[in-house]
């Protein structure tokens, strides 16, 4: 195998399942975007935190929400500001004429802006209007855009490495699919999920840990339960025994902070039922 | 050979196109399939396979194909190879126990694996000379024999061990919903208008207005864009729906969200629509259809909720109706076709699974309004349906019904 193809092999505090670094890998080697589903709290977003540090490349972040439109993302024309000057003049008494000053590029032009390799999050694309994805379409394929206003070409250097998260709400348009490299993050196994905690609280001690993730995966595997607690409601939970010094061993009905693990009414109501029967 | 594994995988209704099928032979010609089977189970899901729900039907194609692979795997092998020299599994062992398992050869062992897996068809599970989980068989998973190769489980998988497991049946589309997959489907049931209060920044207008005020900035409201789709549901409680009511609840939860719809209404029937429908669950206030129809506008998009499951003297014969407090002089098949007349969009959501639809008066249903069962495909095919039109889906024979009831 290449070096130039395991690039990615986890970082000391993000600890990653073989199929989603040979996702990872792929994702960069095809210098394709990598498309990251997955319960909520399985690290979607982390990965990309973790890859970008263990690369050595600088992260920019997209946050998506429910207003995004596909062109900020590259760039934003700030006509009320050039208004407000033409009018009362600029505060530096700058050229209004100057168009190149009123735009800002947002985070897809900055990435393609960037005069080195950077990796680019596209957290929970999803979010936005259905037709969102496929406005992104054109970009993300040539890696090049063009301002409007100015006229101005702006093409990557080098292709960033675009990781797009999801939570798997909305079905993404085919043509979008199609461009990218998918993988979708399983729930950890137990051995997984024993490495993950460890990461995060490396002084825990066995009996403690083991405890808690009886608790846990009993926990989810309550059948009917709306939320299942994830991998960073543990990694809370245990945060918040620790604190309160609580040992698992000694307590005796009930699960202690449950909510930390569980976030509706319902839930706590039917785990609480169960335990009484 | 590949290619015929690509027709293998659409075969099965996986959308693979050609664009993921050259970016695999990229791949492929880079060696991000490491040369092994368990990397090109990986490395083709990765990026011909975009959709968890279809996750499942991947691995049965991948099992179909690479059935007759199984022995060649070098790599399995020098896997087996591996567990077996390892001696971790010795310390756990008696003397005697071990004595046992010296009496099996390693290169016995192996050929015995190999036979074995030529001959099992499929999973297995308990017993004691199968490849599988449990039991006590040499070869498996999970199992009780003390000098048995573990296969699968644990650590380091091969590919048709992931396959053959099915870990992604669960996320299949043909699963019931709930509240937060209803809302995402019910998205797409929209048509997009300005009206109400202005309170957004127009723009263009503002540039344009200040423009011609001589650049005394003039700034112009509209208002946002808003889902103008307007929806009466109607839903059938009670008999034979009783099993259906947690799905039916978290359809009305999704459905009756503020802000979704310009205008949402929703009333219940019982078995099937005669003369009136209700505006509670409990039968007492009645509304006459003919004053639903009054009521809603031709535009209004009409969703029926229901097992369309009944006798058919039910629904075909007047004065059918097995629900008290209705005399009908009409059938309620007619008054079906009333309102199927009224409205331009209309159809019908069925939580019965399709497999039990046929030869039942789900067909003449079916005849009258367009009808998809209550998944998360069928709720997208009905949201399609209601907002472009199209084809309905042919669903039996509803002539044989007619026949009948003519005779």
């Amino acid at each position: 195998m290449s070096d130039v193809f395991d690039q990615f092999q986890g970082t000391a505090s993000y600890i990653a399942s073989e199929e989603l670094r040979h996702a990872v890998n792929v994702a960069v080697a095809l210098a394709r975007p990598l498309l990251v589903r997955g319960e909520p709290g399985t690290g979607k977003t982390l990965l990309a935190e973790n890859l970008a540090s263990a690369l050595d490349l600088p992260l920019i972040r997209w946050h998506v929400k429910s207003t995004t439109k596909a062109k900020d993302g590259l760039y934003v024309y700030d006509t009320v500001a050039r208004l407000n000057d033409s009018r009362f003049g600029g505060a530096d008494g700058s050229n209004v004429r100057d168009i190149a000053k009123y735009i800002k590029l947002g985070p897809l032009g900055e990435a393609l802006a960037a005069p080195s390799r950077v990796v680019l999050l596209i957290d929970e694309i999803d979010k936005a209007d259905l037709e969102f994805p496929n406005d992104l379409l054109h970009e993300l394929d040539v890696m090049r855009f063009r301002i409007d206003e100015t006229g101005k070409e702006i093409a990557a250097i080098e292709r960033p490495i675009v990781v797009i998260t999801s939570n798997n709400e909305k079905e993404l348009p085919d043509a979008f699919l199609r461009r990218c490299v998918f993988h979708y993050i399983q729930f950890p196994s137990r051995e997984l999920m024993t490495e993950i905690v460890r990461v995060h609280h490396p002084d825990i001690t066995d009996r403690v840990l083991d405890n808690a993730l009886e608790v846990f995966f009993g926990l989810r595997s309550t059948p009917r339960l709306r939320k299942k607690p994830s991998t960073s409601e543990l990694i809370d939970w245990i945060c918040a025994l620790k604190k309160a010094g609580v040992d698992l061993g000694r307590v005796s009905g009930g699960i202690p902070f449950l909510g930390t693990l569980l976030k509706t009414e319902q839930d706590v109501e039917l785990v609480g039922k169960r335990a009484k029967a | 050979m590949l290619v015929d594994f690509l027709f293998e995988l659409r075969a099965r209704k996986l959308p693979v196109s050609t664009h993921e099928w050259m970016a695999l032979m990229e791949g492929m010609a880079k060696g991000l399939h490491e040369s092994s089977l368990d990397g090109f189970y990986h490395l083709c899901r990765t990026l011909c396979v975009k959709d968890i729900a279809l996750y499942d039907a991947y691995d049965e194609a991948f099992l179909a194909y690479f059935k007759d692979v199984h022995t060649d795997a070098l790599r399995l092998t020098e896997e087996l190879r591996a567990w077996l020299a390892n001696p971790r599994a010795l310390d756990e062992l008696t003397d005697e126990q071990r004595q046992a398992m010296a009496a099996l050869d390693l290169e016995k062992l192996r050929e015995l694996f190999e036979q074995r897996l030529k001959e099992q068809k499929g999973r297995h599970d308990g017993g004691n000379r199968w490849i599988g989980t449990g039991g006590t068989s040499p070869f498996g998973t999970g199992g009780q024999n003390p000098n048995a190769m573990r296969v699968g489980g644990g650590g380091g998988r091969s590919a048709m061990q992931v396959a053959d497991e099915r870990r992604f049946r669960e996320y299949r589309r043909d699963v019931v919903l709930d509240v937060r997959q209803i809302d995402v489907a019910l998205r797409g049931l929209r048509r997009l208008g300005r009206e109400g209060a202005e309170d957004e920044l127009d723009l263009d207008e503002t540039v344009d207005q200040t423009c011609k005020n001589a650049g005394e900035i003039e700034v112009v409201f509209r208002p946002p864009r808003r889902n103008r789709v307007k929806v009466v549901l109607l839903m059938d409680v009670g008999g034979s729906m009783d099993p259906h009511a947690e799905l039916m609840s978290r359809l009305f939860t999704a459905a009756s969200r503020t802000g979704r719809f310009a205008k949402f209404r929703s009333y219940y029937f019982h078995n099937c629509v005669y003369g009136a429908v209700y505006e509670d669950a409990q039968f007492r206030k009645a509304v006459p259809v003919a004053d639903l129809l009054a009521n809603s506008d031709r535009d209004e998009k009409l969703v029926l909720v229901g097992d369309a499951l009944m006798h058919p003297a039910e629904l075909l014969d007047p004065g059918g109706a097995s629900f008290l407090y209705s005399q009908n002089r009409a059938s309620g098949h007619e008054w079906l076709r009333r309102i199927a007349a009224h409205f331009r969009s209309a159809a019908w959501c069925n939580p019965e699974p399709e497999r039990f639809w046929a030869g039942t008066t789900i067909e003449v249903i079916a005849s009258v309004f367009a009808m998809w069962p209550l998944t998360l495909d069928g709720l997208a095919h009905t949201v399609r349906y209601l907002v472009r039109g199209g084809e309905r889906p042919r669903i039996g024979d509803p002539s044989r019904w007619m026949k009948a009831m003519a005779g």
